[in-house]
């Protein structure tokens, strides 16, 4: 018996019984939709994640002091860090939430005091006035660079240098305002102010700096100037416990395994379901099976082998499944496209992930549907056709 | 053309044998038109599934054109009936899904014989059995008599050395039955090899031959006069 003659007849019978088949199929329907889903929506969150990264700069360097309290790290050691061979730029942050006040408004947000270095080493720039001078941190001048969203929120425009705000209580003069940049995962990198390292360690009450972002002239030394900041760090502390250097690429892959397992469970419980769908297909098979043992008798009279029934079934339960995969994809896109605008995540369905739903359906009919598919083969014809 | 030799059937229920078939031998040639009589419960139709391949026998010999079938598997016994024989059946047996010419086509598809070829050939035997304006219909939209006809043609499609019959009009009326061994009479006058099981005496008439079976053996092997 031909292939595409098989098709038909296995067409054929899942048509003439339209409520039972488009049932026998929801499960798959459910699961396929679910899988796509899914993994639609946790490739688009990775992606956006890794290009948010990826835009703070991959030459940059992070370093995190943890230990105790004597672990600080002095202005010498900073000047040695500067001067190890492929740096570029340092700059010590210190960070802290702060309330900002102007006028009758106010609004909370994150604070960095830092030095002029910031700039270079965090691709930061100002639209408007200029950034951190120097002269700013020698002198303690209470000046501050804002971001747009702090200035939309307390003025309600955005060229408000000159303009003063009060930053926990003492007042700042604002001298820039920061290049617009989008919100990423840590928050709105437009809703933060940042003043000089000197004038920060006193309003925040710390003179510890714990964090230092580093540049390295090119991207290709990262890795050579990280080894070397550990072991200058390790020799300084005597303990390689007490701080962490870390880079784009590192902070990268963490996420991106993050966001993989986390895909890959989701994914796991949807797969679950696509197997509850494959047992309600071989449920239904081997109905299917009894109720027509009459007319498997009848087809192995006429001369039907065992191969061409076995073959019969097992094409009806694919197909049954395949199409069930098929709706399930359809589904899938309607899903993501709407999940996607209403959690605001630039989702989009590959079509590798299309081609898997699409084989694992028809897999899951397959396999589940051959004990149903050799039950019918094995039968007795005489048996068969004596089946009332 | 189908020669039996010495061959039995045995039922194994439990620890009781029940015997179906006992050690009967038999030859029937090509053209004849054969009735096997007997009462409900004496062989007669292990001894139809066994010459059509259905079944096989526990003992004995089983010649097919010359060839000893006997130990064929069931792939080689299914290209058997496929090749060999076209069943008719008392309860008509047609796939009630399917149209008419659908029906009479399933053999071809199983032959492997091409979408074309299949249906020229599957209108044909219909129109020969005086249903060309049925082709389409199923066979709930079918008179007994009419389906049995399609039955017939599905039995003939494949050109088969053998009709085999079992009791073919117990499901009619006896005017379609009439017409339906008129039907066996007129494809036994065009060479047709014949096999009608059946327990009426009056449908066995048609045949030229009547062997009668009784508790699993031959009591009788006769010609018949011309009706």
């Amino acid at each position: 018996m031909k292939f595409t003659q098989a098709i038909k007849m296995a067409f054929s019978s899942i048509l003439s019984n339209k409520m039972r088949s488009f049932l026998t199929m929801l499960g798959v329907i459910i699961g396929v939709t679910a899988v796509i889903t899914l993994i639609a929506l946790g490739q688009g969150s990775t992606q956006r994640v890794s290009s948010q990264i990826e835009s703070l700069g991959t030459n940059l360097i992070i370093i995190n002091i943890t230990g105790g309290r004597n672990r600080s790290v002095t202005q010498e050691d900073l000047e040695r860090i500067k001067s190890m061979p492929g740096v570029s730029e340092i700059a010590p942050v210190l960070s802290g939430g702060v309330t900002v006040k102007a006028g009758n408004k106010n609004t909370n947000t994150s604070l960095e005091a830092t030095t002029p270095g910031y700039q270079e080493v965090r691709n930061t720039h100002v639209q408007l006035g200029r950034f951190l001078l120097q002269n700013d941190l020698d002198m303690r001048f209470r000046v501050a660079v804002i971001g747009v969203d702090v200035a939309d929120e307390l003025f309600g425009r955005r060229d408000v240098v000159g303009e003063k705000i009060s930053i926990n209580g003492v007042e700042f003069s604002i001298v820039g305002i920061l290049e617009e940049k989008g919100s990423s995962i840590a928050g709105s990198d437009d809703n933060r102010v940042i003043i000089p390292l000197t004038t920060g360690q006193r309003l925040l009450r710390n003179t510890e700096v714990r964090t230092f972002y580093l540049s390295t002239q090119s991207p290709d030394v990262v890795n050579q100037v990280v080894a070397e900041i550990q072991r200058f760090l390790t020799r300084k502390f005597n303990d390689e416990n007490s701080f962490r250097v870390f880079n784009q690429t590192q902070l990268l892959s963490t996420i991106n395994e993050a966001t993989t397992t986390l895909t890959m469970m989701l994914s796991g419980i949807a797969g679950i379901s696509l197997l509850v769908g494959g047992i309600g297909i071989m449920n239904i098979m081997l109905v299917s099976v009894t109720e027509r043992t009459r007319e498997i008798g009848i087809r192995k009279a006429i001369g039907a082998k065992r191969r061409d029934i076995l073959i019969q079934f097992l094409i009806e339960s694919a197909v049954l499944s395949g199409l069930g995969g098929v709706l399930g994809i359809m589904l899938g896109f309607v899903g993501v496209s709407f999940l996607s605008r209403i959690l605001n995540i630039p989702a989009a369905i590959s079509a590798e992930v299309v081609l898997l739903a699409t084989g694992f359906s028809v897999g899951v009919g397959v396999i589940f549907g051959l004990y149903p598919a050799s039950k019918a083969a094995s039968l007795n014809p005489i048996d068969a056709l004596r089946y009332e | 053309m189908i020669r039996l030799e010495n061959l039995s059937k045995i039922y194994k229920m439990g620890d009781n044998k029940v015997v179906a078939l006992n050690n009967i031998s038999l030859s029937i040639n090509k053209g004849e038109f054969v009735a096997i009589m007997g009462p409900s419960g004496s062989g007669k139709s292990t001894l139809m599934n066994i010459i059509g391949c259905l079944d096989v026998a526990t003992e004995g010999k089983y010649y097919l054109d010359g060839r000893d079938i006997t130990s064929y598997n069931q792939n080689q016994l299914a290209e058997v009936r496929n090749k060999k024989f076209g069943f008719v059946f008392q309860g008509f047996n047609l796939l009630p899904k399917l149209t008419a010419l659908e029906n009479v086509e399933l053999p071809l598809i199983y032959a492997g014989v091409g979408a074309k070829k299949r249906r020229e050939e599957a209108i044909r035997t219909l129109e020969m059995m005086g249903l060309k304006e049925r082709i389409h219909h199923r066979p709930s939209e079918l008179s007994g008599g009419q389906q049995q006809r399609v039955a017939i043609a599905r039995a003939l499609v494949n050109h088969p050395s053998v009709i085999l019959a079992d009791e073919p009009t117990g499901n009619l009326d006896s005017k379609s039955g009439m017409e339906i061994m008129q039907i066996f009479k007129e494809l036994h006058s065009r060479g047709n090899t014949i096999i009608l099981i059946t327990h009426d005496i009056n449908v066995a008439r048609y045949a030229r031959r009547l062997i009668t079976i009784r508790d699993g053996q031959i009591v009788s092997d006769e010609e018949v006069e011309m009706q």
